[in-house]
């Protein structure tokens, strides 16, 4: 089945913090997605590439690999070229929103968010 | 026997004979072989002071006043005795300026005046034109009368025709001649005659052996002697008379007055002047001229009272005028040759006068007053004459023609009124002006130039109105009421009783008002004023010309620049080529033996040249032409000083650029250090404020995030309800927890953090931290001991902070134990002055790497294990602060898998006393049940 008509979608999620963790996994479960969790950025980076997710919401301050890092390493690889990548950061600074952009994200959003504008940009992001 | 062709020939012979004597002297001077650098021939020169007036005059002045003729030779007598000092600086300053007359020297002294000098120049014309007349007179009567031998008859007075008719004309003519002969045959640069000088010399021999000759023959040859004289004498009584002093003879102020006049008259009369200054030609000839001098005198004077005595007694009743006595009595006597003899040495004594006389008011005037006049006149376009040498000669034989008719119109105006002495008293009364400003110049330096000029102004006007005009007037060319009622009938007025002064001669009375005159203006209007700069230059080289050394005097206030060729054209033109050129050549041999062309044209040459110049136009005029060749840089001490000032200012200036330059230098280098290290704390600072900022949001998005999942699903379980809100409670906790621990460290960090500090039991801190802890130990199974001694000094702290302290390293310690088994040990000591507490756990450890960053800022172990530990990072950093800021210190000592002991250090309080616990020292502990 390819990817793009899977359904549900698959989401993978990039966060050390736990709360943050059981947040995100709430939302997105209750939102119907099928969810995976990575908790430093050679996990997120080695998930991705096997699950091949529809998409990954990427925090930035990640242990062992930073989010950014990961970023480009999934744009390099082509077979992951359908995916979304949404970076969540608490970091607002406008370079690091610039560079996401430039790295290669689709969407940038700033902690702490609104539950309701996740859901609805990873909505916006996985519609076909 | 006596024939007129005989006299005529015998008179021309004479001045052949003079002439010859001149021409020989020259001669021998340009071959180098002077024949009058000799101190007799110097002496004998000076005699020219003696004139037809001694010839003649004095017996006539004897024969009226007896011995009153005598004080005109004392002057110069006691005159003589000053010349070792005032005649010196008199020669050596005018042989250092190349001074060549009277009005030179005194327009040089007052800063190189045109004005003074053609001043002085009409004044000594004026004032020596009767004395000039005088001569004329004495040649024409005496030719007048020894033409009547053997007969004796005073010449016919009534009025001779003007000039044409008139034989003293042709005397003053043949006179004229006879000058220009003599003195401008060419142009010397330093106006010497060397020829004029010895025959000159010559002449003074001739007069006095003529006179003395006489004298021997009336006082031995007619009579027995001079005691035959005298006592013949005395028998007439009113001859006795005339041997006594006072009463005829003049009165003491008479006496006074005419010694002061002669005085200054054997220095100042131009011709003088000539003879004693410029003709010199060795300092040294003045030493025997002082006693060589007055000894002529003597000679000449000795036998003026015998003659006088003898013609009186010889021509009884006045029909012989006693001034011919010296002529008359030879004649009476039948000696034809004495007579002739006489005639010749009358004519001697005034031709030497005339000569040297004219050639000495003739340089004057062509020097000091023609020619300033030409050369202001640009439109004569003097400068470009490339040979003045004529036109200057030209202007001199005018001048001595031009001087030989004013005396001979003086002659025929006022030549009968007086006797001859009176005559010459005039002009000594004239050329006594000199004396202030001369006298003044070289012994004061405040003499000014219109000082002198005003002195000199009005001494000659009063001379004008007390002497010469009443000469006129007693000729009967001005009306007698002029004399005896004073100018427009004032009686103050009146010439010869000025101002109501009477019974003075008129001598005493002119020299009386016009020293006065003289002296009041020169010295008032002096004072009175500051000299210019080139007064004051002149008068120090001319007041302190002893002191110096000569040849530096002129060039030391001058500097320009000049080339030799322009100097040497400029010396040609008024000397003459080849002179200049000769003149330049002796100068370059004197500098070392250098040739002409070797020559280089520094301030010693130019001023050499214009001493040169100065000798044949006057000084004046030399400056004048000089300037006009060279770029005149004047330079003085002051000029030097100011340009090694400027250079030295520069110097310093530089040196001071230099310094600063250096400084700047290191300002620049520590602003640069200074904004990296700015730079660094600025990076520091946004990465404290981006960690911040990220853990601050880290628990507000779980709060919100949950926050509103609790809001939008109410329909949520109990259980998730339960734990959502647990998670919103405890990232709240940590929030707020954060929050205050970021707030404390930037308090405590920026130094306005407030401190309570008090006297502290440390056991009691320990004790109540752990009490504090004792339920996170419980929930974490980690046993936790204590172990402190009983009597411990107290130490300042601020209890809280210690708290603070102490919980952060229990906490720490609880959650890097290892578990189970998990062991917390608590020391407190006394060390050195410290107390020291020791948290030990047997924890997994921190490696070497680690253990400097967990006491960073947010920093904490852990960032490596996949574990994020609890705790915000800040609690080392703050409790580090916290003991430092207590004056102690906080570290670690761990190994990797044998636990950490993390350590603090606090200073005792001096002087604290010791607190004795009630509790026993053994090791208690903790209240967790194993």
């Amino acid at each position: 089945m390819k990817p793009e008509t899977r359904n549900p979608k698959r989401v993978l999620i990039a966060e050390d913090e736990p709360s943050i963790v059981l947040s995100l996994e709430f939302l997105l479960k209750g939102a119907g997605y099928d969810v995976t969790v990575a908790t430093d950025g050679n996990q997120a980076q080695h998930l991705a590439e096997s699950l091949i997710p529809d998409l990954i919401v990427l925090d930035i301050m990640l242990p062992l690999l930073d989010g950014f890092e990961v970023c480009r390493r999934i744009r390099k690889n082509k077979k992951l070229g359908h995916a979304k990548i949404l970076m969540l950061t608490a970091r607002g600074h406008e370079s690091a929103v610039k560079k996401s952009l430039m790295l290669g994200a689709d969407a940038y959003m700033t902690k702490p968010f609104s539950t309701r504008e996740l859901v609805g940009t990873i909505a916006e992001l996985l519609a076909p | 026997m006596l024939t007129g062709s005989t006299i005529v020939l015998a008179s021309f012979a004479y001045v052949g004979l003079l002439f010859a004597i001149a021409y020989y002297g020259d001669k021998r001077a340009d071959a180098g072989r002077s024949i009058i650098a000799n101190p007799y021939i110097y002496a004998l020169s000076l005699a020219v002071y003696c004139t037809s007036w001694t010839f003649y005059g004095s017996v006539g002045r004897a024969a009226t006043s007896g011995i009153g003729f005598l004080p005109i030779y004392l002057g110069p007598t006691l005159m003589a005795a000053l010349w070792w000092y005032v005649m010196l600086k008199i020669i050596r300053i005018s042989k250092a300026n190349r001074i060549t007359s009277i009005a030179d020297f005194i327009a040089s002294r007052y800063g190189k005046s045109h004005m003074l000098g053609g001043l002085v120049t009409i004044i000594a014309v004026i004032g020596v034109v009767p004395y000039i007349a005088l001569q004329l007179k004495a040649i024409s009567t005496s030719f007048s009368i020894i033409l009547k031998y053997p007969e004796v008859v005073m010449p016919d007075k009534a009025g001779a025709p003007l000039f044409l008719g008139d034989n003293t004309f042709y005397i003053a003519m043949l006179l004229a001649a006879f000058t220009i002969l003599f003195g401008t045959r060419h142009l010397d640069a330093t106006e010497r005659h060397e020829g004029l000088v010895a025959a000159i010399a010559f002449e003074s021999v001739v007069k006095l052996l003529a006179f003395m000759a006489v004298g021997l023959f009336v006082t031995f040859g007619m009579y027995g002697g001079f005691t035959d004289i005298f006592d013949r004498a005395t028998e007439i009584p009113h001859l006795t008379a005339l041997l006594m002093l006072g009463g005829e003879s003049g009165n003491y102020t008479t006496w006074a007055s005419l010694t002061f006049l002669s005085m200054l008259a054997i220095m100042f009369l131009p011709r003088q002047f000539q003879v004693a200054v410029v003709e010199n030609v060795d300092e040294r000839h003045l030493n025997k001229a002082i006693w060589l001098f007055p000894l002529y005198l003597l000679a000449i004077n000795v036998f003026v009272l015998p003659i006088a005595l003898g013609g009186l007694m010889h021509f009884p009743n006045g029909g012989v005028d006693a001034d011919t006595f010296v002529l008359t009595l030879p004649m009476a006597q039948q000696q034809p040759l004495l007579a002739l003899l006489a005639f010749i040495g009358g004519l001697s004594a005034a031709t030497g006068m005339v000569i040297v006389e004219t050639i000495a008011l003739s340089t004057m005037a062509c020097n000091d007053l023609v020619m300033p006049v030409l050369l202001r006149m640009k439109w004569l376009r003097l400068n470009e004459q490339p040979d003045l040498s004529r036109l200057l000669l030209g202007i001199r034989r005018g001048a001595i023609v031009v001087i030989l008719v004013l005396g001979y119109i003086y002659f025929y105006l006022a030549g009968e009124a007086y006797a001859l002495v009176s005559i010459g008293l005039i002009s000594f009364s004239a050329v006594a002006q000199f004396g202030p400003a001369i006298i003044g110049g070289i012994f004061w330096k405040g003499g000014t130039r219109t000082g002198a000029a005003w002195g000199l102004s009005a001494g000659f006007l009063v001379w004008l109105y007390t002497l010469l005009l009443p000469s006129f007037a007693k000729s009967g060319w001005l009306p007698i009421t002029f004399l005896s009622q004073g100018m427009f009938g004032i009686d103050l007025l009146k010439p010869q009783q000025l101002f109501g002064l009477h019974g003075l001669d008129d001598i005493t009375h002119c020299l009386f008002w016009s020293m006065l005159a003289n002296i009041g203006c020169y010295a008032g209007i002096s004072l009175l004023q500051r000299s210019s700069a080139a007064e004051h230059s002149q008068a120090t080289l001319f007041v302190d010309v002893l002191k110096q050394s000569s040849a530096a005097a002129g060039s030391r206030f001058w500097r320009g620049s000049a080339s030799v060729d322009d100097l040497l054209a400029l010396l040609s033109r008024f000397l003459g080529p080849e002179r200049a050129r000769d003149a330049f050549t002796v100068y370059a041999g004197s500098r070392g033996g250098k040739t002409l062309q070797a020559l280089a044209a520094d301030a010693d040459l130019v001023h050499y040249a214009e001493s040169l110049l100065a000798g044949t136009i006057g000084s004046a005029s030399a400056r004048a032409m000089i300037a006009s060749v060279v770029r005149e840089e004047p330079l003085g001490i002051d000029e030097v000083m100011t340009i090694i000032d400027e250079a030295s200012q520069v110097l310093a200036y530089s040196r001071q650029l230099e310094q600063k330059s250096h400084e700047l230098e290191s300002a620049t280098n520590e602003l640069r250090s200074a904004n990296q290290r700015l730079q660094e704390l600025d990076r520091l600072k946004d990465d404290f404020i981006s960690t911040v900022t990220h853990e601050l949001r880290t628990p507000l998005t779980s709060i919100r995030a949950f926050s509103e999942i609790l809001n939008d699903n109410p329909q949520l379980d109990p259980a998730q309800r339960s734990k959502f809100l647990g998670i919103v409670i405890k990232e709240s906790e940590r929030l707020t927890r954060l929050i205050n621990q970021v707030l404390d460290l930037a308090k405590i960090e920026s130094g306005s953090a407030e401190w309570h500090s008090g006297d502290i039991d440390m056991r009691e801190v320990l004790e109540d931290s752990v009490t504090a802890v004792s339920q996170i130990f419980r929930d974490q199974n980690v046993m936790l001991n204590i172990n402190v001694p009983e009597a411990l000094p107290l130490i300042a702290a601020d209890r809280d902070r210690l708290m603070q302290v102490m919980l952060n390293l229990l906490s720490n310690a609880a959650k890097f134990c290892e578990r189970p088994d998990g062991r917390v040990n608590v020391t407190l000591a006394q060390e050195d002055g410290t107390l020291r507490v020791d948290v030990a756990d047997n924890g997994i450890g921190i490696s070497p790497a680690d253990q400097e960053i967990i006491f960073d800022k947010f920093r904490q172990v852990g960032d490596t294990l996949t574990q994020k530990p609890k705790g915000s990072g800040l609690g080392l950093a703050i409790s580090r602060e916290i003991i430092s800021h207590f004056g102690g210190r906080l570290w670690v000592t761990s190994a990797v898998g044998t636990g950490s002991t993390f350590s603090f250090t606090l200073p005792i309080k001096a002087g604290s006393k010791f607190q004795v616990s009630n509790q026993s020292a053994k090791s208690k502990p903790g209240r967790i049940s194993t």
